[in-house]
């Protein structure tokens, strides 16, 4: 059993300034999830009380992106490709201080506690994240049209983005780049994707820097961080994307 | 085209153009110099080449200039929009764990070698526009009026060196613009959109590059000063 002091960021509103607020934690179990331990901590402080912690969370098993902690300094934690409701207490030993902190963006403006609003993923999706079909009725097969391996393969590994915005809360430029180019390139990749294929990369990018998000330097910080281990290589074919789309 | 800097993926783009071109003009800059390791005469031709050839004075040396400061200027605005984007800043972020220092302090490296390219303007270039255009001595000779004194560059150059202390400033500018190319050199690519297994080849030769380029650099300057 552990006992932890934990350091987080309580918020009451999206108009309040805000503050870290020391918590100690007793009898943690090593077997924990890193949300179950937040939920006994929410437990104690509701019988004593107080506000419980608001965090997100889904489905706590790495596939929804909704939860979205920074925790001592990293996007989802210490371990390298899980979301934070895949981390365990293990993690971390007896007597450790945590900081548990939300995404900080300009474009993921907190709503409570560590609860931000990742909304402008939403738009920059509905700017273009999508193809046109036609679904009355004659749908056709999509093994219909081949589409070699290889490409099949790396349109696969785009589309597995969950859209958590831990690329963005880690990078030191506030910059989506990941998340869009994985949303990009999952239509680039296959022939589905073509025909929207200029308009896409055009009207996605523009949303994205409508948002206010940073411009990406290629620090690399994000494909560290990204629990579903989205390539930089999705960046560089956003951005041949984008320039075959301006210039040509 | 038009627009393109409106963007913040066009934005990349000419940045990592800009760098692109510094640094095939830093191969060709550190060659030259090079040149006067081992030959006073080879080295003199070539100064006198580059700094009365027409071509190059009237076309390079502007399209350099407005590189330098087009890289300059985007550097600082791209900058000042990233740290904007941020925010409320984490009270504990270990960025360490996933970037290089390299790349996450593009512009304190940057500054640098801006502090270094106003030095060296006024070291080189000014007293070279000076005589040349404002003195009109176009001959590139020790005495103008006698054409046997020959060129005057090479020993302009070790004059400079002389300085203990410029040559440490200047080799340590030439470390952190070492350490700028480290992470400058494969990010042009990455923006340019080259990210594929040829490019991937490029990662050793961008070190050698990175490293080799500024240890050359810095070589002539010692050279230069321990051989006065
Ligand atoms: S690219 Fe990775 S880090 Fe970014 S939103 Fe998608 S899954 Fe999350
Ligand atoms: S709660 Fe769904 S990914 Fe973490």
């Amino acid at each position: 059993m552990m006992n932890l002091t934990l350091k987080i960021w309580r918020q009451k509103d999206a108009n309040d300034k805000g503050q870290i607020v020391d918590y100690p934690i007793s009898n943690i179990s090593p077997d924990m999830s890193f949300l179950e331990m937040l939920d006994v901590l929410n437990q104690e402080l509701i019988e004593k009380g107080e506000q419980p912690v608001a965090f997100d969370h889904d489905c706590r098993e790495g596939i929804c992106g909704t939860c979205s902690l920074y925790i001592n300094g990293r996007a989802h934690g210490p371990q390298t490709k899980i979301t934070a409701c895949q981390l365990h207490m293990r993690s971390f030993k007896d007597g450790d201080t945590i900081y548990i902190e939300p995404w900080r963006a300009k474009a993921f403006p907190v709503i409570k506690d560590l609860i931000v609003d990742r909304t402008a993923f939403d738009r920059i999706q509905q700017a273009g994240g999508f193809i046109s079909v036609n679904t009355s009725g004659n749908t056709q097969d999509a093994n219909a049209i081949p589409i070699e391996k290889e490409n099949a393969d790396k349109a696969f590994d785009a589309a597995t983005c969950i859209g958590c915005g831990a690329c963005v809360a880690t990078c030191k430029n506030s910059s989506a780049m990941l998340f869009v180019s994985a949303k990009v390139s999952q239509f680039a990749l296959l022939p589905q994707g073509q025909v929207e294929a200029t308009d896409r990369v055009l009207n996605m990018v523009k949303q994205m820097d409508e948002e206010g998000f940073g411009n990406c330097t290629n620090t690399g910080a994000c494909e560290v961080e990204c629990p579903k281990g989205i390539s930089l290589e999705n960046i560089a074919r956003m951005n041949r994307e984008h320039i075959k789309a301006t210039l040509v | 085209m038009s627009g393109i800097l409106n963007s913040s993926i066009g934005r990349k783009f000419a940045m990592a153009l800009s760098a692109l071109f510094l640094m095939v003009f830093l191969v060709m800059h550190v060659s030259i110099n090079f040149t006067s390791v081992f030959s006073e005469e080879l080295f003199n031709d070539l100064s006198h080449f580059m700094g009365t050839n027409p071509l190059v004075q009237g076309l390079m040396q502007p399209i350099l200039i407005v590189g330098v400061i087009f890289h300059f200027v985007m550097g600082f605005v791209l900058e000042a929009k990233n740290k904007a984007s941020r925010g409320v800043k984490y009270a504990s972020n270990s960025a360490k764990d996933n970037s290089t220092w390299m790349s996450r302090n593009m512009l304190l490296t940057g500054i640098v070698v801006l502090a270094f390219l106003f030095l060296h303007m006024y070291d080189f270039w000014v007293h070279e526009m000076t005589v040349k255009y404002i003195e009109g001595d176009m001959s590139g000779l020790k005495d103008p009026n006698i054409a046997e004194s020959g060129f005057r560059y090479y020993e302009e150059l070790r004059a400079k060196f002389v300085d203990p202390w410029r040559v440490v400033f200047y080799s340590v500018c030439f470390v952190l613009l070492a350490l700028h190319l480290l992470h400058g050199f494969n990010s042009s690519f990455q923006s340019i959109g080259a990210n594929n297994k040829y490019v991937k080849g490029l990662k050793g030769f961008s070190k050698v590059y990175s490293i080799g380029i500024p240890a050359l650099f810095i070589f002539i300057a010692v050279y230069h000063h321990f051989t006065h």
